[in-house]
């Protein structure tokens, strides 16, 4: 029993460690919280779900459309509704509200035009079940976690190894320097959304697969914000610690106390993150400069 | 007639909220992204107080209204004093206000996801219309105060207006339950007028609405967002026959107003300065 919750909880955390590190990605790099990345995650399922539905594509190219179809929604929603803003240095919460405009904006769009049905993915994995120390795990639970832990590897390696990453990493520090070093911010910027994007793509087949495709399936999100502030804003390996940490509490609060109070256990550890340890497990420092 | 009757009293409703927030986020400077759970709390204490214990309407709005304040001081007294970051406030803040609406879901004496159907409608246009004047009036002498001095000098530059011998933490907490307080009493004032409430109906969704109407009508200023609180109301109205789209436009609206118009409505000015003489503009740092 305990074996069984904590890898249920690991494999739900891998899926929020998917959606932290693209929601971290875009936080770390223009400083504000894109409120807008739960609908991207929406419609790369969607995307994936057309083409496994209307094209019967496998499980792989299907990863891949989503993955292409949800960045290139990121890279669009960036240049139609921050960029201008971010131009003009206003505010980050005006970009939240921004973003909050895109979030409704693009869910209603699908309201109105798809319609509020549940879709179910085709079964791709069918119901094959693991046996492992006595506990049985389902095969997509397992290969949603490794896939997880192996994309934000290759994240970070990506990150840290390439001359984009280190271009990234600079805009982190610090955006007017790392430009008057000759870095083409416009295109970092749609680097980083493409990146995020992509993320979300593989975050919505994943929850597709795990539940059901519809409008608001992008509001669990709110947990990977909440993933995203527990191992720290703006950083990498935190998002992944984070999506983790939330996914197996979360399991072990709702298995053993009440599933009703996860939601406002998850909300409690958000908030007691925020005023005791503002930057996470694993963030750099941030405190508001004079 | 009576639909459009309706209509002006829900915007009046709205409209209240949203002076709460505005002195909260115009004039102090503070985001939220929770204030609909405060709208929650007014809400369900003057429902139940009415309902099961069959209290005075008068008492139970102002219980409701007192309610939101108390809870308010819950979220208020950690994050204000830890001195978040004004991004990091709104999200715990947001996080504050989904807490309570599944908490909302869950009690016995809320009648959980289902809703409190029944309650009395004691809430009429006259009633409204005295507490949103009443609330202007308010409003309007608590910025003039010296408390609403020191809101207006935090929002400016928090920095500068604690050396200036502004304490931070006790005038922001003081906005803060202010414009809780606001929003409880709009809540009392909305459960006893649509006789039905239900915990969806103070979520992130309405939260955005009233922080949208506040920054739409413009910081700084009472009559922007009043103005724009109506709008956002009465719009959505005009468009029923384009059930599906409206809230696409309303989210497009968002996102133009914030690329096209970010000062809002009235940044910064009131309506009845239009009509006095033109005054030299005060020079003001562009955010």
């Amino acid at each position: 029993m305990f074996l069984q919750t904590l890898i249920t909880g690991l494999s739900i955390g891998g899926i929020y460690a998917l959606m932290a590190v693209g929601y971290s990605l875009v936080f770390s790099v223009l400083n504000f919280s894109n409120f807008a990345h739960g609908a991207v995650i929406m419609l790369g399922a969607y995307v994936g779900l057309a083409l496994a539905t209307k094209l019967n594509f496998g499980f792989g190219l299907v990863l891949a459309g989503s993955v292409a179809g949800a960045g290139i929604i990121a890279v669009l929603n960036e240049k139609l509704a921050y960029s201008s803003l971010r131009r003009r240095k206003a505010p980050s919460l005006y970009l939240m509200i921004s973003a909050m405009g895109c979030a409704v904006f693009l869910e209603n769009l699908v309201y109105a035009t798809i319609g509020s049905r549940f879709y179910a993915f085709p079964e791709f994995f069918g119901r094959q079940v693991v046996t492992m120390f006595g506990s049985s795990l389902s095969l997509l639970d397992v290969g949603a976690f490794l896939f997880a832990l192996t994309a934000i590897l290759g994240l970070h390696l990506f990150i840290s190894r390439t001359r984009t990453g280190i271009a990234i990493r600079a805009g982190v520090c610090d955006m007017t320097m790392c430009s008057l070093m000759g870095v083409d911010l416009n295109r970092l910027i749609s680097i980083v959304f493409l990146l995020a994007g992509a993320f979300a793509g593989v975050a919505g087949v994943f929850l597709g697969i795990k539940y059901l495709v519809y409008p608001t399936m992008g509001w669990v999100t709110n947990k990977a914000y909440i993933a995203a502030v527990i191992g720290g804003l703006g950083s990498l390996p935190g998002a992944l610690a984070g999506g983790l940490i939330l996914g197996v509490v979360e399991t072990f609060v709702s298995t053993y106390v009440s599933s009703v109070l996860r939601d406002v256990f998850s909300f409690s550890l958000l908030i007691a993150f925020l005023v005791w340890r503002p930057n996470g497990l694993l963030g750099i420092d941030s405190e508001d400069k004079v | 007639m009576d639909y459009i009757l309706s209509i002006v009293v829900l915007a009046c409703i709205n409209m209240i909220a949203v002076l709460g927030l505005s002195i909260f986020t115009g004039f102090t400077g503070l985001f939220s992204l929770g204030h609909a759970a405060f709208v929650g709390v007014g809400a369900y204490t003057s429902a139940i107080l009415t309902y099961y214990y069959s209290v005075p309407f008068p008492f139970a709005l102002a219980a409701g209204a007192a309610a939101a304040g108390v809870v308010s001081l819950v979220i208020g007294i950690p994050t204000l004093r830890a001195k978040l970051r004004s991004d990091y406030f709104a999200i715990a803040i947001l996080g504050f206000g989904e807490a309570l609406r599944v908490i909302l879901e869950n009690l016995d004496i809320t009648n959980g996801a289902r809703g409190l159907p029944g309650i009395d409608s004691f809430t009429t246009l006259p009633v409204v219309l005295i507490c949103l004047a009443g609330g202007v009036l308010v409003a309007r002498n608590f910025l003039r105060s010296r408390w609403g001095v020191a809101c207006i000098a935090i929002r400016e530059d928090p920095i500068a207006a604690e050396m200036a011998g502004v304490r931070l933490f006790r005038t922001r907490l003081l906005s803060l339950v202010v414009s809780a307080v606001y929003c409880g009493l709009s809540g009392g004032l909305l459960a006893h007028f649509l006789s039905f409430i239900q915990p969806v109906m103070f979520t992130l969704l309405q939260s955005t609405q009233l922080l949208a109407a506040v920054i739409a009508g413009g910081m700084g200023s009472i009559s922007g967002p009043l103005i724009a609180s109506f709008v956002f109301i009465a719009l959505p109205e005009a468009l029923r026959v384009a059930q599906m789209w409206r809230l696409v436009a309303y989210g497009l609206l968002l996102v133009l107003i914030m690329v096209y118009r970010p000062q809002g409505l009235m940044g910064y000015s009131e309506l009845s300065s239009l009509f006095r003489r033109k005054k030299a503009e005060p020079v003001r740092r562009q955010p």
